[in-house]
């Protein structure tokens, strides 16, 4: 049974990701499409960039599209017909199992956390851990300023200077004039629109 | 209550619905929304949330949502944050998933999306320079965070990073706390 599977597979996934959404990419090809066949490697491609081009987090996006394939897929459902409603009730099984285990987890040690919060040993720990995850952030911040997202220097040229220009003003105007995020990356698509759509640059 | 986790909702749901690129991604509008706006928590509580949910499994942001969640309203209002989160992605995905299955050759959808991604990229630069302040990183820390970007770049897991983080601010405290007690 599709539905039982996609539960077992994804409570699993989410039990035992650790390291974020891309990590969580991997893991999710390896139980569905390599070991499930559920779906195929071209399905799975089309469904990373998909999951990376909307949206909310990246693992969640993947595991609710996984669960749609997988249950439109699946020659059982296929028999029984009504593909699409059964594919909507795949992708929130799936969502739901990837998250449950994780959040009962997660609340276990908020509990603890508050309770102690203002023990000497709590305190020293995030006295560590606090410079340690802007160290985090900045690495991703730093991996992300790639080609793929700025466009190539001298074969996008202007791709890269608008990128480049975009990246300083947002930068400044979110730092010191605390400008709206949600705002600014609407009009930063905007831009984009006329730049790259309109204009051709 | 109820009131509170309407807002709870909402703002997870805006979360979830406008950042793109993911979990890191989420992190200054989250920021914005729990701490500034709202003031749910403080920002060294927030930055502690982001250590623990980084050290967890799961999906970050649905382990942000979930311990903000808890930490405001109990149980019933992680769960409640943690749909808040999802909600967006379950709704867009489906949508893309029965409608638009071209969506990522679209050529105005591509053309936003190239404004949008040196965006992200400032956006997740901005929090590293405001907690600095907060996190109290002087000239006798600030090898930790270089050293953490670094190991990073060098292909280590966060969840090993943080970890170790972890267990040596235990044992930091371990030894202070001798200290004090021998001192008395």
């Amino acid at each position: 049974m599709i539905f039982l599977k996609l539960f077992i597979v994804f409570s699993y996934i989410g039990l035992f990701n650790f390291g974020g959404g891309y990590a969580m990419l991997s893991f999710i090809e390896q139980e569905v499409v390599v070991k499930q066949a559920w779906i195929s490697e071209a399905e799975f491609t089309d469904i990373v960039a998909i999951s990376q081009m909307t949206p909310g987090p990246i693992g969640i996006n993947c595991a609710t599209y996984v669960g749609y394939s997988a249950v439109v897929n699946d020659p059982f459902i296929q028999g029984v017909g009504a593909t699409h409603l059964f594919g909507i009730l795949g992708s929130i099984l799936a969502t739901i199992s990837v998250v449950w285990l994780p959040f009962l987890v997660m609340i276990w040690i908020s509990h603890i956390i508050i309770k102690h919060k203002d023990h000497k040993v709590t305190r020293s720990i995030f006295a560590i851990l606090r410079p340690a995850i802007i160290g985090l952030l900045a690495a991703a911040a730093i991996s992300l300023m790639n080609i793929e997202n700025f466009g190539h220097p001298s074969s996008q040229t202007n791709q890269f200077i608008l990128s480049i220009l975009i990246c300083l003003i947002v930068f400044c105007g979110v730092f010191w004039r605390k400008w709206n995020i949600i705002y600014t990356t609407l009009i930063c698509g905007i831009i984009g629109i006329i730049a790259y759509g309109l204009i051709g640059i | 209550m109820k009131s509170l986790d309407k807002d709870l909702f909402v703002t997870f749901m805006k979360i979830g619905g406008f950042t793109l690129g993911g979990g890191a991604a989420m992190i200054p509008l989250m920021e914005q929304q729990v701490v500034t706006r709202h003031q749910w928590l403080t920002h060294s509580e927030f930055m502690d949330v982001m250590a623990v949910s980084q050290a967890t499994p799961g999906v970050f942001a649905v382990n942000m949502a979930s311990h903000i969640g808890y930490k405001v309203g109990g149980i019933r209002s992680g769960i409640i944050a943690s749909l808040g989160v999802i909600f967006p992605s379950l709704v867009i995905i489906l949508i893309i998933a029965i409608i638009f299955s071209r969506f990522r050759d679209n050529h105005w959808v591509e053309a936003a999306f190239k404004g949008i991604r040196p965006a992200v990229v400032a956006l997740l630069a901005v929090p590293v320079f405001k907690m600095a302040k907060t996190a109290k990183v002087t000239w006798s820390n600030v090898w930790i965070p270089f050293l953490s970007t670094a190991l990073i770049i060098f292909g280590v897991t966060p969840a090993l990073i943080i970890l170790a983080a972890g267990v040596a601010g235990f044992l930091y405290g371990l030894t202070r706390d001798d200290k004090q007690t021998s001192a008395k």
